[in-house]
């Protein structure tokens, strides 16, 4: 975007995407009431969304911008790197956010207690405002600083669950994520060491320089693992099952499906946007490790999900796995792969916000996820468990729905590199995504109803509403794929610094 | 109505049937939903031949829905071959419909609403298949296919069922997505195209062994021709209740399985790129050896639905084998065979049903004396034999001329013999269930039965299927000159 234009108010919209949410966060705190609480949240998340539309709307028609925050030029000030990578991204965190929420009240109010609603409000906006900041932010410490906000929201959305299990699983979380974080943390000190910014353009520019030194092969280090961590890159998932499993419903849902996407992107930023695909690819050769890391994560995790016995934490399993295919896919650093990256992120947010929300219906209906007091449950819900047929068959990668489409993407850019062992390994592994999904299916549909069921009925419009929007979602981005895939190649370009 | 209009509308109204049934099955009584569903489904038919006349002129009606990839949409466009597999589904579909009322009703089956609500739905995929315009497109559908017949086949909820459930999901998935999403992705990337054009897409782009290896990805990606060792699902299938079988030997399935591998071969690899390098004799050989073991496991069963899946595993490679000729005659005579033996196979399976629900004799070994209690029910099941056997005057007759005249101009000579044994195959297990049901004593227990015939709703539609048989005998010269053109003569 020009200089002129610029000054334009639609420049500040990423900005004011990311303050919506913070100042509605404690605003919400003060009115201490539920119902004022969720109208507030719910009106903050949809304008932000729409802020969010028309700002990569407009990335997509002028190209991007810098926005320099309070008009403090670089190497002072933050500045904000708004182009259609981040946009993208943005939309994807904003977009689901509104939608969990504008599900949220009957969930929440069955699961938390009224004196704590608020505050759990409160926590969704901050949450929400860590990742949309993480992703616009052009600082690599900003970057920290939102990070840690996002994570110490999360950790309180998980310990706020209805069950026990909650406070160890976010304990847990809390431990890992903090490592994780703090990993980060060094890795930027290091690079701010040997190159005195903390700007990416800057640091990019002068990290070549320096780049053959132990520190910045250390901060390579840190920042991978760190950001590994976050992201739940097998074998450093183990946090996440158990905060998935037991938290409320609604954090679920919005944590699972933007929380490890954002971290992807903050890699994906620092990888090739700081680092450079040079340095992280060709000397460091870190396409290996991701590759098989990426393989292991896809078996080893979807094999763990066949043999789960609660719902949730089957979804659970199944999200480690599902990174798997985008770590895969930024393994080959070919516009291809990290088109594939990109758009998996898009699609798995949508497909798995659905199910962990649908998972919130059974809990609302009959207060258990675990498989076996489901069974025969999709008579007495048959909205229910039709929408967690459209969110399982997207995770099996059925034509006509967005894991289709990525799948198609991946195994097209993995074609292109003749790495043909490696498609049939990616092919070959949808399988156990059938096996997992099929389980729930027959005890869902093929066992006759427990007696326990009996008077279970389906959820009211309020609930499934929401949850349909998004399953439809995953059918109109399936059937009609062309557009999203365009969205995530240009992304992809812009990373890899290619032209079109 | 426009050829597009046709196009969309053979796609929504199988949908529109579906939600009815749904609709209905709550709301009405089950005589309110049944009717509804068989009349609304008999105008299938005639929608799909308003196609007839724009496509035996040479036209090529084409309708693109929306982009899926980035240059890759989901596209229809009616072709010959298309036309064919998509008359016989729609034909089928309504006669199937009433016998399943029948039978359904019968035999007390329950969650009859949600049968026939998979079963509309399985057709819609079916026409998807039948006017894909490319190899994505068919991919979906196929898969669409296979996920929505899934619940037919596990539709009685018991532990065979599930079993068998378990077993088509599995090797129908397994094999399209290891196998044939593979060979998709091949071609694409090596053709640079999707779309079934005239003369094939990969001539030129794929070379020697690459060649028969991609055949065999799609050959045995497509699960759903039952290709041997791929099989086994088609058997196990036998558990769920007739009309499904009826669905998946003769409406969509198989017929979806063998027709997307003649399309492959015309319309991706082309017949001229197969004859020239011999990547197809391989294929011919495993459908020759398909068809005759598979004859003589049809001879061991005594069970009479088991024996009829055999037949069909024999039957569909007949049609596998055409293909692979890569021959005109081979191709005219293989995609002729789609139509012949879907009229004959479903008659067979109609009066295997009808004599199940009517006596509840399952057992070929059981059938002595019964054509005399049920005269017309093994009528239908004469005409039907003498079709799957390729006896005039019924329709198999020709398709089989074809085939062993194309088994000639491939220069195989014995394919012919194979084709020649493997009839005689199905008169030896076909013919001597008529000549027990008509010729032997009935024994006691028949014999108590009395002199009644299967109730009209399953006893109609065999006989309808029957006709069909001996129609298409006078019919083929129009199939045949509608199919000729594809192969250019």
């Amino acid at each position: 975007m020009s200089a002129e234009t610029a000054t334009d108010f639609s420049a500040h919209l990423p900005a004011l995407a990311v303050m919506v949410p913070l100042m509605t966060a404690p605003l919400v705190v003060i009115f201490r009431n539920s119902k004022v609480a969720f109208g507030l949240s719910l009106a903050a998340a949809w304008s932000v969304f729409g802020m969010i539309l028309k700002t990569l709307m407009l990335t997509l028609e002028h190209g991007g911008w810098v926005y320099e925050l309070g008009g403090w030029k670089a190497p002072i000030g933050i500045v904000y790197n708004v182009d259609t990578v981040a946009a993208f991204v943005m939309l994807i965190v904003s977009g689901i956010g509104a939608l969990v929420l504008s599900y949220a009240p009957m969930s929440v109010a069955r699961e938390i207690p009224e004196n704590r609603q608020t505050l759990f409000y409160s926590a969704f906006l901050l949450a929400m405002t860590g990742l949309l900041g993480m992703t616009i932010t052009g600082d690599a410490f900003n970057v920290f600083v939102f990070l840690e906000i996002s994570s110490l929201a999360s950790y309180t959305l998980v310990a706020m669950g209805s069950s026990r299990n909650g406070f160890t699983a976010a304990y847990r979380y809390l431990i890992m994520g903090a490592i994780g974080g703090t990993f980060i943390l060094i890795g930027i000190g290091l690079m701010y060491m040997m190159t005195g910014t903390l700007n990416m353009a800057d640091l990019a520019e002068r990290l070549p320089e320096v780049a053959h030194t132990r520190t910045i092969m250390a901060s390579f280090a840190f920042v991978i693992v760190g950001a590994g961590l976050k992201l739940a890159l097998w074998p450093m998932h183990t946090w996440l099952p158990n905060a998935y499993t037991y938290a409320p419903s609604v954090a679920s849902a919005f944590i699972s499906a933007t929380g490890t996407k954002v971290m992807v992107y903050v890699m994906l930023r620092f990888v090739f946007g700081i680092y450079g695909t040079e340095f992280a690819f060709t000397e460091l050769s870190l396409g290996l490790p991701f590759a098989v890391l990426g393989l292991g994560g896809i078996y080893a995790a979807s094999t763990a999900a066949i043999f789960q016995t609660n719902f949730k934490r089957l979804l659970a399993y199944s999200s480690v796995g599902q990174i798997g295919y985008i770590v895969l896919g930024m393994s080959l650093a070919t516009v291809g792969g990290l088109a594939a990256a990109i758009l998996h992120l898009f699609n798995h947010a949508i497909m798995k916000a659905g199910l962990f929300m649908a998972a919130g219906h059974i809990n609302h209906q009959v207060g258990s996820v675990r498989l076996a007091d489901l069974e025969g449950i999709g008579r007495k819900m048959p909205i229910t468990m039709g929408l967690i047929a459209i969110g399982g068959a997207g995770l099996i990668g059925v034509p006509l729905t967005v894991g289709f489409v990525s799948k198609w993407v991946l195994i097209s850019a993995l074609a292109e590199q003749d790495l043909w062992w490696v498609v049939g390994l990616a092919l070959a592994s949808s399988l156990l995504a059938v096996a997992y999904i099929w389980r729930f299916v027959e005890v869902a549909w093929i066992r006759e109803p427990a007696p326990a069921l009996e008077h279970v009925t389906e959820v009211p419009f309020w609930l499934w509403g929401p949850t349909a929007v998004m399953m439809t979602l995953s059918i109109v981005f399936g059937v009609w794929g062309a557009g999203t895939t365009e969205v995530a190649m240009e992304a992809a370009r812009i990373l890899l610094g290619v032209a079109a | 109505m426009t050829a597009q209009t046709a196009i969309l509308l053979t796609m929504i109204i199988p949908l529109v049937v579906a939600a009815l049934v749904a609709i209905l099955g709550r709301v009405a009584s089950a005589n309110v939903r049944d009717t509804v569903m068989v009349v609304v489904a008999a105008s299938l038919f005639p929608v799909v031949m308003t196609l007839w006349p724009e496509v035996t002129a040479g036209g090529r009606p084409e309708l693109i829905w929306v982009e899926m990839f980035p240059g890759l949409p989901i596209a229809f466009k009616v072709e010959p071959l298309g036309l064919v597999f998509g008359m016989v589904a729609s034909f089928l579909w309504p006669v199937t419909a009433l016998y399943g009322i029948g039978y359904m009703r019968g035999h007390h089956e329950k969650h009859q609403t949600r049968f026939f609500f998979y079963f509309s739905a399985a057709i819609s995929a079916a026409m998807g298949i039948a006017w894909s315009g490319n190899l994505m497109t068919l991919f979906a559908f196929y898969e669409a296919l296979t996920l929505s017949t899934y619940p037919l086949v596990a539709h009685h909820q018991d532990e065979a069922s599930l079993k068998a459930g378990r077993v088509y999901l599995g090797i129908l998935l397994f094999t399209s997505v290891a196998f044939l999403l593979s060979a998709i992705v091949w071609t694409g990337s090596v053709a640079g195209t999707l779309d079934f054009r005239d003369g094939g897409i990969l001539s030129g782009h794929v070379h020697g062994w690459h060649v028969p290896v991609l055949l065999g990805l799609f050959a045995y990606g497509i699960g759903k021709a039952a290709l041997m060792p791929f099989h086994r699902w088609l058997p196990n299938a036998m558990v769920a209740p007739t009309p499904v079988s009826a669905l998946l030997h003769a409406v969509a399935v198989v017929k979806a399985g063998v027709f997307s591998v003649m399309k492959v071969v015309v319309y991706v690899f082309g017949l001229d790129l197969l004859s020239s390098t011999s990547a197809s004799v391989w294929l011919m050989y495993v459908a020759a050896f398909t068809i005759l073991t598979a004859s003589l496991i049809a001879m061991t069963k005594d069970n009479l639905k088991e024996r009829l899946a055999y037949s069909t595993i024999s039957q569909l490679s007949y049609i596998v084998l055409g293909a692979a000729m890569a021959t005109k005659a081979g191709f005219v005579g293989g995609s002729m065979h789609i139509a012949m033996h879907a009229f004959g196979k479903i008659t067979l399976f109609f009066v295997a049903g009808a004599i199940y629900v009517h006596t509840h004799k399952k057992y070929v070994s059981q059938l002595d004396g019964l054509g005399r209690k049920m005269p017309l029910t093994f009528l239908a099941f004469g005409i039907g034999t003498l079709s799957i056997i390729g006896l005039p005057p019924t329709g198999g007759m020709w398709s089989k001329w074809f085939l062993a005249l194309g088994a000639l101009q491939a220069e195989q000579p014995l394919l012919v013999a194979v084709f020649m044994i493997s009839s005689l195959l199905n008169v030896a297990y076909l013919l001597p269930i008529m000549a027990r049901a008509f010729f032997l004593p009935p024994s006691e227990e028949t014999a108590a039965l009395p002199d009644k015939d299967a109730p009209w709703a399953t006893l109609v539609p065999p006989l309808i299927s029957a006709v069909g048989c001996i129609v298409l005998f006078f019919w083929a010269d129009a199939l045949r000159s509608l199919l000729v053109p594809v192969v250019g003569v």
